[in-house]
């Protein structure tokens, strides 16, 4: 008991992102003022939930990532997926995919269809979305430095399906700024990056009215190391850069601000969570309306994604990775996300198997259908510790948006490595009070067994990356070589000249069967690259 | 950069942390070599998106007691035993490889059997990797 005690007063009392938190909350503790920092569900500034009825009305998409191999298994297990009662597909592609390599480019070897499916041209996407009709799904796609081509194939996918522009529904990721602050699958340098994301938010908002041309993703920030504060703050920051490209391309910003979506991670610390997505969506709702003049109600509606900490699982004693996954998807319905995926146990191991994707699916049905939290819209608002940490993550993200706005913005501060620095300071800090026991993680650095054998994993198939290979090539040779031709010089004539929206030129080529890494050199090639200066 | 010389600079390890193909996670690769380089080691990052042959280049480059190989892609079967043939290859086979990431445990014995000294995966603590590195690269 004595020893139990001592371990118990090691232990910090701080929340995961170091916050401090005292052992008592009441009234005294909150500056609270419902209309102003609350206001009911569906109403300014949205703190309690983007809808008033929420999980009443309707409950969120239940939205899981798949996506590996070949574009014909992924096909197969969309299909599975849809038959289970899933409500939304989402798209993992493949390393080479990711950073605008086709199957056969020497950068691809070893990495093909291995995290994701590996898509090279319209070609596969035909295949990845087989016997689905595009006007009746959403498509979420994690795809960012090549968002543009992805939707392309998409948009030739529909038209072969024949379904119109205005009925595809879905999320395309896009974020590319959180890719040089975090995932580092950039290609080209940042502000031909950002004109190309503004390319497709200008083009979307026209062509594609039911299409999130971008999900502003703090996900990724978060698995980097960040701390809930860090991902709120880093994602909001990049949130209004974009919001201030489109501007200054002219866009009104009740166009298109109601199709601007956001990405959060679900992490452990589970009130802080909940306080962080209530925060966001806060800030959100008053800089777009008292920063950027917003009118429109839809504009200032923080609608966001949410997916359980793939970080925060184990290679140990993996089954206990569902406790974790189940405490985190609790906190993102809690804190009324619009869509979420569950990981699956066996992902700190390999990418999931069929049987561990539907457990995890079933974990968000059960909090869905059995624990009656869906009855009621926002059940923490008003406890004053909720309240207090939603406040409380509010003043850290001012604090990173003044220090932000210090260095010169969002692009500067990349080029100064200061999210990178901020990141690995936060993550550094974690793992020594890990390592020191300061924080217990179950199975890691307490309650430790010895024989852990592991679940059955998925194995990619080793023949897979040569038929991939194969595939690709099959194609060039196949598809009019005059019409490649012409639609690669066409994108690097307007990818040269300012004033051009890219997007016509790029579905144009996806039509001709373009392969996404020709579009990619082609863009390289006129942008040049992205190398950023490694830090730790 | 010219290695110093001293008998005490001799004895510090040198290590090269390195993030081979296309994979951009790199909390683990920065959270090791800032441990490695707190516990007194003299610490080299290659930065993200490197070929086989780059960083067995930068191993040798820097005269590196250790490679430090960071991979969550799925592709350590294909890029790692290419790193550990090419130090043979460029007579660089003293140089100890390990390996962290998300890699099962068929793999690993795999890894082992190819010459990697050790693969560490999630969950290992820092500590651990100082002391292996201590035990058993030789400065």
């Amino acid at each position: 008991m004595a020893a139990t005690e001592d371990r118990r007063a090691q232990e910090l009392h701080s929340t995961i992102s170091g916050t401090e938190v005292a052992p008592l909350y009441t009234a005294d503790d909150v500056d609270l003022e419902y209309e102003r920092d609350l206001g009911d569900p569906g109403e300014f500034p949205f703190t309690r939930g983007v809808y008033r009825t929420m999980y009443r009305g309707r409950l969120w998409t239940m939205r899981q990532f798949a996506g590996f191999g070949t574009a014909a298994e992924t096909n197969a297990r969309f299909r599975y997926l849809l038959e289970h009662g899933q409500t939304g597909l989402s798209t993992a592609f493949d390393m080479p995919t990711l950073m605008g390599y086709d199957s056969d480019h020497q950068r691809s070897l070893g990495e093909v269809g291995r995290e994701g499916v590996a898509v090279d041209s319209l070609a596969d996407m035909e295949t990845l979305f087989a016997g689905i009709p595009l006007g009746e799904v959403s498509t979420s796609m994690t795809i960012n430095s090549p968002a543009a081509m992805l939707l392309a194939f998409y948009v030739c996918v529909g038209e072969q399906q024949g379904v119109p522009r205005s009925e595809l529904r879905g999320t395309v990721q896009t974020d590319i700024l959180k890719e040089y602050i975090a995932q580092k699958e950039y290609i080209f340098p940042p502000a031909a990056s950002l004109r190309l994301v503004t390319d497709m938010i200008e083009w979307s908002t026209r062509e594609l009215p039911r299409m999130h041309p971008i999900s502003i993703s703090g996900y990724h920030i978060r698995e980097a190391g960040s701390t809930a504060a860090q991902e709120l703050a880093f994602t909001l920051a990049n949130g209004f850069t974009y919001v201030q490209w489109a501007l200054a391309r002219g866009l009104d910003i009740d166009e298109f601000a109601p199709r601007l979506s956001f990405f959060f991670n679900a992490h452990i610390d589970f009130f802080e969570e909940i306080a962080k997505y209530r925060a966001a969506r806060r800030i959100w709702a008053r800089e777009l309306r008292e920063r950027f003049g917003a009118r429109d109600d839809r504009s200032l509606l923080m609608r966001f994604h949410a997916q359980t900490a793939g970080v925060s699982l184990t290679a140990q004693q993996p089954e206990v990775n569902v406790v974790r996954t189940a405490v985190e998807a609790f906190a993102a319905v809690l804190g009324g996300c619009q869509s979420l995926h569950t990981n699956s146990y066996d992902e700190a191991l390999a990418l999931p198997t069929e049987d561990a994707v539907r457990l995890a699916l079933r974990t968000q049905q059960v909090i869905a259908h059995e624990t009656g939290v869906v009855n009621t819209v926002d059940p923490l608002g008003g406890a004053w510790f909720v309240e207090e940490q939603t406040n409380e993550l509010e003043r850290q993200a001012y604090d990173y948006f003044e220090r932000i706005d210090a260095i010169g913005g969002v692009v500067a501060a990349i080029e100064q490595n200061f999210f990178q620095r901020e990141i690995a300071e936060a993550s550094f800090r974690y793992q020594g009070e890990v390592e020191r026991g300061e924080r217990v993680v179950v199975g890691v650095n307490r309650y430790v067994v010895e024989e852990d054998s592991p679940p059955p994993l998925l194995r990619i198939d080793p023949d897979l990356e040569p038929s991939q290979v194969e595939r690709v090539r099959a194609l060039r040779a196949r598809r009019d070589g005059p019409s490649v031709q012409l639609a690669l010089e066409r994108l690097k004539a307007d990818a040269g000249r300012d004033g051009v929206n890219l997007m016509p030129a790029i579905v144009d080529a996806a039509r001709v069967y373009v392969t996404l890494g020709e579009m990619c050199d082609a863009l390289r090639e006129v942008w040049g690259v992205w190398r950023e200066k490694p830090v730790f | 950069m010219a290695r110093e010389t001293g008998l005490l600079s001799k004895a510090k390890l040198r290590v090269v942390i390195a993030k081979p193909g296309l994979d951009g996670h790199d909390r683990g690769a920065k959270v090791i070599a800032r441990a490695l380089r707190d516990a007194g080691m003299e610490v080299i990052y290659t930065g993200l998106h490197q070929t086989p042959e780059q960083i067995v280049e930068t191993a040798i480059q820097e005269d590196a007691d250790a490679v430090g190989i960071s991979i969550l892609s799925g592709a350590h079967m294909t890029l790692v035993p290419r790193i550990v043939d090419l130090l043979r290859t460029r007579g660089a086979d003293e140089v100890l490889v390990l390996v962290g990431g998300t890699i099962p445990r068929d793999d690993v014995e795999e890894l082992k059997r190819l010459g990697v000294a050790e693969v560490f995966t999630p969950g290992a603590p820092t500590s651990e990797i100082v002391e292996f590195l201590r035990a058993h690269a030789q400065p």
